[in-house]
C-alpha cells in the first residue's frame, strides 16, 4: 500500500506545501482572531448600529460556502487590486471567513460567564469596556478555548481550498506530484495527511494545555 | 437585546450611544462607499458584466447547476446518517474489537480536509466513478463522522435512568439503544443535524477540485467566459443564493432549539464536535 522509498522521494515537495500551509494558516488565524474579537465586542455593544454590523457580517460570510468567497477574493480580487500573490489573497478570503465563526465562539463564551460577575462590575460603577476587559472577557478566555481550538484545527484543514485555486500548499502537492508518482496515489494522500493530523494534534495539544492551567478546581 | 453588560441607559448614556452611533454609521457608511467605488472604478458595474444574468439561458443553466448541488448534498447527508449511526454504535459498544477501529475510522475522517479526500478518492478510482459520486462519497465519509459523534453526544445525553430502567427489564444492550436511547437522543439531536446540513451543502462546493457539475461549475463557465470575466459578480450571486438557503437552515435549527429549550429539553452541545 504505502512505498516508503517513494514517499521519502516526494517529502521535499510536501515539506514544500507544508510550509506554505503553516503560512496561510498563521496569518489567516492572527487575522481573524483580531478581526473576530473586534466583532465579537461589536455584537455585544450598547450601540445599535455596531450590533446590526456584526450581527450581519456573521450571517453573511458563515453562511458562503468558502470556496465561494476564494472566487470573489482569489479569482476576482485582481480584477480590482492589480497583481498581487494569490497566496495574500487566499489569506484574505481564509480570514474574512473564519473571523466570523472566531466571533461566534467568543460571543458564547462571553455569554457562560455568570450574569453575577457582569452585574457586580456595573454596581461598582464600571462603564461598558471596563465590564467587558477587566471582568468578563478575562473569564471568558478559558471558555472559549474548546471552540476557538475547533475554529483553529477547522482553519488548518480550511487552508486546503486553497490548493483549487493555483496555491501550491499541501493539498495541492496530492495533484502536482501525481505525475511523477501516478501510481503512489495512496501513499501520497497518507504522506499529506500525515502533516493535516500533525497539525490537529498540536493545535488540540496547546488547547489542553491551556484548558488545564486555566482550569478552575 | 437584553445585555447584563451594560445598564439600561439613561439620558446621558443615550446622548453618548448616539454619539457613537451616529459616528460609527458614518464610518460603516463610508467604508461601504469606498468599497462599491473601487468596485465602480474597476468596471465592476458595466452592462456586459451583468449580462448573463439576463440571458435566460443561463438563467436555466445555473438553476440546474443548483439542483445538481442540492442533489449531491441530499444523497450525501442521507448516506452519512446511516455511516454515522452504524459507527456511532460501534463507538457505544461494548466489545473493544468493535469500538475501537470505529474510534479510528470516525477521527481519521474528521481530521483530513475534506477536498483533499474528494480529490484521492477521484484519483484512486481513476475514472471507474462518475464525478457526482466521487463527490458523494467524500462527503458521506466526513459528515458522516462527524454525524457518529453527534449522534453518540445525543445517545450520552439521555439521562443514566433509562438505560439502567431498560437492564432492570431483561433488554439487550442492542435493543436499548435502538428501542430506549435513540428515539429520546433523535430530538436532542435535531438542532445540530440540520447545522450539519448547512456544513454538508456548503462543502458540496468543494467538489471544485474534481470539476463536478453542479452550481459552481455552471459559474465557473461563465465568470472564464472571456466576454464576462466577471468573478466578483459572479461569486456574489453565488453567495446570496447560499445565503438564503443556508440563512433559512440555521433559522429552523434555532427555531427548534428553542422549542426544545421551552419543553425543559436541552440540545446537544455543538462546540467540541462542530466543524466549518
Amino acid at each position: 500500500m504505502i512505498d516508503f522509498g517513494a514517499l521519502r522521494e516526494m517529502m521535499p515537495s510536501i515539506l514544500d506545501g507544508f510550509w506554505l500551509t503553516l503560512r496561510l494558516l498563521g496569518y489567516s488565524a492572527a487575522i481573524a482572531t483580531v478581526v473576530g474579537t473586534v466583532l465579537a465586542t461589536m455584537r455585544v455593544s450598547p450601540v445599535a448600529v455596531l450590533r446590526g454590523f456584526g450581527t450581519s457580517y456573521v450571517n453573511i460570510f458563515r453562511n458562503t460556502p468558502l470556496v465561494v468567497l476564494f472566487i470573489i477574493f482569489v479569482t476576482g480580487g485582481p480584477q480590482l487590486l492589480g497583481r498581487v500573490e494569490f497566496t495574500t489573497l487566499a489569506t484574505i478570503a481564509l480570514s474574512v471567513y473564519t473571523a466570523a465563526f472566531i466571533c461566534e465562539g467568543i460571543r458564547s463564551g462571553v455569554n457562560t460567564v455568570p450574569t453575577g460577575q457582569a452585574e457586580a462590575a456595573r454596581s461598582i460603577g464600571m462603564g461598558f469596556t471596563q465590564t467587558l476587559t477587566v471582568v468578563v472577557l478575562p473569564q471568558a478566555f478559558r471558555a472559549v478555548i474548546p471552540p476557538l481550538a475547533s475554529i483553529y484545527i477547522a482553519l488548518a484543514k480550511n487552508t486546503s481550498v486553497a490548493a483549487a485555486f493555483g496555491v501550491a500548499e499541501l493539498t495541492y502537492r496530492m495533484r502536482s506530484l501525481n505525475e511523477q508518482f501516478p501510481q503512489e496515489t495512496v501513499t501520497r494522500f497518507f504522506g499529506i495527511v500525515l502533516f493535516y493530523m500533525l497539525i490537529v494534534a498540536v493545535i488540540s495539544g496547546i488547547a489542553q494545555a491551556f484548558e488545564r492551567r486555566l482550569a478552575v478546581s | 437585546m437584553s445585555s447584563v453588560l451594560f445598564d439600561i441607559p439613561g439620558p446621558r448614556a443615550q446622548a453618548r450611544y448616539r454619539i457613537v452611533g451616529g459616528v460609527s454609521t458614518l464610518v460603516l457608511a463610508a467604508l461601504i462607499g469606498w468599497v462599491l467605488w473601487i468596485l465602480y472604478q474597476n468596471d465592476q458595474f458595466s452592462q456586459n458584466k451583468w449580462q448573463p444574468f439576463t440571458d435566460p439561458d443561463v438563467l436555466l443553466n445555473l438553476g440546474e447547476g443548483l439542483l445538481l448541488t442540492l442533489r449531491a448534498a441530499a444523497v450525501a447527508i442521507l448516506l452519512a446518517m446511516a455511516f454515522g449511526a452504524v459507527f456511532a454504535s460501534g463507538r457505544l459498544s461494548n466489545r473493544p474489537w468493535l469500538r475501537w477501529p470505529a474510534a479510528l475510522i470516525v477521527e481519521f475522517f474528521r481530521a483530513v480536509p475534506l477536498i483533499l479526500l474528494i480529490l484521492f478518492i477521484f484519483l484512486l478510482a481513476g475514472g471507474t466513478l462518475s464525478r457526482f459520486w466521487c463527490l458523494v462519497l467524500g462527503l458521506m465519509l466526513y459528515n458522516g463522522a462527524v454525524l457518529a459523534e453527534i449522534f453518540r453526544a445525543g445517545v450520552n445525553a439521555v439521562p443514566r435512568g433509562q438505560s439502567e430502567a431498560a437492564y432492570a427489564i431483561g433488554m439487550r444492550k442492542g435493543q436499548i439503544l435502538r428501542i430506549i436511547l435513540a428515539p429520546q437522543a433523535v430530538t436532542a439531536m435535531l438542532p445540530a443535524i440540520i447545522s450539519q446540513c448547512v456544513v454538508a451543502l456548503k462543502d458540496t462546493t468543494l467538489g471544485i477540485i474534481i470539476a463536478s457539475e453542479d452550481v459552481i461549475f455552471t459559474g465557473r463557465l461563465i465568470y472564464n467566459d472571456f466576454r464576462y470575466n466577471n468573478a466578483i459578480i459572479v461569486g456574489t450571486m453565488l453567495a446570496i443564493v447560499f445565503i438564503t438557503i443556508n440563512y433559512s437552515l440555521s433559522k429552523l435549527a434555532q427555531y427548534v432549539e428553542r422549542r426544545l429549550a421551552s419543553r425543559g429539553e436541552r440540545a446537544v452541545d455543538l462546540t467540541k464536535i462542530a466543524s466549518i
